[in-house]
């Protein structure tokens, strides 16, 4: 657990970047730091591993303040992923990702295979592992510098934009992968962006600052959206939160509805509806116009434009599923991928509204 | 500083002498050197090759390339030319680089813009990339310029007349007064090439001082 | 011309003794080498000092306006003011290494503080923010990522040496220089030339060593001597970059 017990940064001139923030960070959580330009969170997150000593107010990590402890040694155990990875150009992969293993006094080999692990971990073959940083892209370079900051296992993990300077598609994988590992480590991360959408999505709990270093509000990603406090954390929250919320709602439980299906390569009878949903081995692939087809069905003939969603997804999702569809009914498929029956988006609503009266 | 008063028209010829043995050098190897720049840029193979041997040729010090220069031109060892010619060649040895580095420093889009508008191959080379790499290449001749003037000091040496015959002279007759005026016009000398250079490369580019 | 100067080249007497060529040769490499060290123990520290706090940066303009001194000047006034004042055989000695030194401590701070300006912000952040103390910081990330500048400098001032070593013999320093200038009064263009050819190949050997060293000392993926991506993506025919993650499935 980190705490911030009023810390205040001031500098010379007299510009305070954070302003009495008080703030606790549970373990094995994903905290986001979220704010406009100047909000110091930034600032924040560097003073946790003391990149930036505050001018007042303490820091501690586990009831140990950070500032009792040597500055080198408090970062070998905290894992630290910046913008531009800054991955050392003279180093290989590998020995990039060994530096505070070595640092820690581990030898060589062990070194080397923890790297190797973790480069796997984070999704490089090794191949990647005697290349330099200046033959990858700015994805591949980002996983390198996430393996760097995780290869001694450090219980804590401070990521400053570290997803901003790739394009969204990679964008979207990292954050994927972030996800995922996670899952599997449960780290303490505190993790700092200007996006809302990716605070969001990436968030146990999301801490909004506004300019000048003071903390707006601090909450779960729900209660975000539902409650903002104020003018400011509602305008930097932006429009579309009830929508957006659907992402964070629980879904009770599916109005399923039985579907009519045809196999890949089967012929519709004489009585099929206009519409049918096409399957290949228990697997939806798409809808079919039945008085279109003069023969079996094949992939040509099928219309892709639904979405499909899983039995445990968001309302989001399923809402989504239903709205894309060419008929209105949308796609849900079980843990499995197999599909399990179709939703309307009119049955979806009145159960939200049900959701929402009680 | 009562010596230079005494020996004005004196200094006065040896600088002139040294003005042109600087100069001429630096116009020649610009001209040399901007086709061979410009094939090093165009031809992914000669940029090695080229700055390999300009890099090698820099190498060779001053006044071995003096005495070797009457051998490959079969002068005799006293004539300026074989000075010319060593300068030439350091010149073209420098610039070579700053031309290739030049428009290479030409953003690729730049280049892209003017070849969609019409612009080819000589006429986009001219109006378009050699301005836009005067900044680098500036940069070098300032370089070579300061450098030709303290090199062509050292050809008093091998008895070719110039300000540096003021240091020999100044130093073998221990006559402080011509030594220091020696030193002083050089660096006077040098420094002038060194402003008149950047000014015309300031001239040619508006753009950077708008 | 030319088989005089191959004669004298290759006469055995003229290696030999005291102002034999191999003599001169071993003065020459010697008084040089004394030289680079002595500029780099007092260049590369002070390069990166300037560099690293960006403190005294007037150094490095001096240095650089320092080059419109003539070289000769600076040897002949070294030899005139200083040479006096020194006891013994060292007289012709110590004004030259001055000389030398002052000429080549230019390039080497220019280099060492170009080099270390060369030094990714990013790497430097990172570096101190994973655990490096400020000295790791400088040995393990800042100086290897200045090494081929801060080389490039050193080769330069290599050379400077090597070549004004050379000039240095006409105020009596040893050296190769030796054979240019005592074959100039003396009107032997066989000496002088072979002289100069001797020069001409020792600058090239010095060089192309150091060449090699370089080549050596800096690492592959700061030289740009690794492939570049692209050509790896080109030869393998494949992105390296793993796969997309699934997106939701259309149906």
């Amino acid at each position: 657990m980190i705490r911030f017990d009023d810390v205040t940064k001031e500098y010379p001139g007299g510009s305070v970047a954070v302003d009495g923030l008080s703030l606790t960070i549970p373990t094995g959580e994903i905290t986001v730091l979220v704010g406009p330009s100047g909000c110091g969170k930034t600032t924040s997150l560097r003073m946790i591993n003391r990149m930036i000593e505050p001018t007042r107010g303490l820091i501690s990590i586990d009831g140990k303040g950070v500032a009792d402890m040597d500055a080198a040694t408090l970062r070998r155990g905290i894992g630290y992923v910046i913008q531009h990875a800054g991955l050392f150009p003279h180093r290989t992969v590998l020995e990039n990702v060994a530096t505070v293993p070595r640092l820690l006094g581990w030898d060589r080999s062990k070194s080397h295979a923890a790297a190797r692990d973790w480069l796997d971990r984070v999704g490089l073959s090794s191949e990647f592992a005697d290349r330099y940083p200046s033959q990858l892209s700015g994805g591949q370079q980002q996983r390198v510098g996430v393996a760097r900051a995780l290869a001694a296992d450090p219980p804590i993990l401070l990521m400053d934009e570290p997803f901003s300077a790739v394009d969204p598609v990679v964008r979207q994988q990292l954050q994927a992968e972030l996800l995922r590992l996670q899952a599997d480590l449960q780290k303490t991360i505190v993790f700092v962006t200007h996006d809302i959408d990716e605070a969001l999505l990436l968030g146990n709990r999301v801490a909004v600052m506004r300019v000048g270093g003071k903390l707006a509000q601090v909450d779960t990603p729900a209660d975000l959206l539902a409650n903002p406090s104020d003018d400011f954390v509602a305008g930097f929250l932006g429009r579309d939160r009830g929508i957006r919320s659907l992402s964070f709602a629980g879904m009770p439980r599916l109005p399923l509805r039985p579907e009519r299906t045809l196999a890949l390569g089967e012929t519709p009878e004489p009585d099929a509806p206009a519409w049918m949903l096409v399957l290949d081995d228990q697997r939806p692939i798409g809808w079919v116009e039945t008085g279109a087809l003069s023969g079996p069905v094949s992939r040509d003939d099928l219309n892709r434009s639904g979405t499909v969603a899983a039995i445990n997804a968001s309302p989001r999702e399923v809402l989504d599923a239903a709205l894309s569809s060419p008929t209105g009914r949308g796609v849900v498929v079980d843990e499995s991928g197999e599909f399990s029956g179709t939703v309307r988006a009119s049955d979806l609503v009145t159960l939200l509204e049900a959701e929402q009266s009680r | 500083m009562t010596w230079l008063a005494d020996h004005w028209g004196e200094v006065w010829t040896l600088l002139l002498q040294h003005v042109w043995l600087a100069a001429v050098p630096l116009v020649l190897g610009l001209v040399i050197a901007l086709p061979l720049g410009w094939a090093a840029r165009r031809w992914r193979a000669a940029y090695p090759v080229l700055v390999t041997t300009s890099g090698l040729l820099y190498t060779v010090p001053s006044l071995a390339l003096f005495i070797l220069m009457p051998l490959i031109l079969g002068t005799r060892i006293l004539d300026p030319i074989n000075v010319v010619a060593a300068m030439t060649v350091y010149t073209v040895a420098l610039l070579v680089r700053s031309v290739a580095d030049g428009l290479g420093a030409v953003p690729e889009d730049v280049r892209a813009a003017a070849t969609a508008m019409g612009y080819k191959g000589f006429r986009r080379l001219l109006a378009v990339e050699l301005p836009l790499a005067i900044p680098v290449l500036t940069a070098g001749l300032r370089v070579a310029a300061v450098s030709n003037v303290s090199i062509v000091s050292v050809a008093s040496l091998i008895g070719v007349a110039q300000l540096g015959n003021l240091l020999t002279d100044g130093y073998n007759r221990a006559i402080n007064g011509e030594l220091i005026t020696g030193i002083v016009a050089c660096v006077l000398l040098a420094l002038a090439f060194d402003a008149v250079i950047n000014a015309v490369g300031r001239i040619l580019t508006p753009w950077t001082r708008a | 011309m030319i088989p005089s100067i191959w004669a004298w080249l290759t006469s055995p007497e003229n290696w030999c003794g005291t102002f034999g060529i191999a003599n001169r040769l071993a003065q020459h490499v010697g008084y040089s080498l004394l030289v680079v060290l002595i500029a780099a123990a007092i260049g590369i520290p002070l390069g990166l000092w300037v560099g690293h706090t960006g403190r005294g940066r007037w150094l490095i303009s001096a240095a650089n306006a320092a080059r419109a001194v003539p070289t000769l000047g600076l040897l002949f006034a070294l030899a005139l003011w200083v040479g006096p004042h020194i006891p013994g055989r060292a007289a012709f000695a110590v004004p030259s290494i001055i000389a030398l030194v002052l000429l080549a401590i230019p390039p080497i701070l220019a280099g060492t503080y170009a080099g270390v300006g060369a030094v990714s912000p990013a790497a430097r952040d990172a570096a101190k923010g994973i655990g490096m103390t400020p000295q790791q910081v400088l040995t393990k990330v800042e100086i290897p990522c200045a090494l081929p500048l801060m080389w490039s400098g050193l080769r330069s001032a290599v050379l400077q040496v090597v070549a004004t070593a050379t000039i240095a013999a006409y105020i009596g320093l040893g050296g190769l220089g030796r054979f240019l200038i005592d074959g100039l009064a003396q009107a032997d263009y066989a000496q002088t030339a072979g002289g100069a050819i001797l020069v001409c190949l020792l600058a090239l050997a010095v060089d192309g060593l150091l060449a090699l060293v370089q080549r050596l000392v800096v690492s592959p993926g700061l030289s740009g001597r690794a492939r570049t991506r692209r050509e790896i993506v080109l030869a393998s025919g494949k992105d390296g970059a793993p796969g997309d993650v699934a997106h939701s499935t259309s149906a």
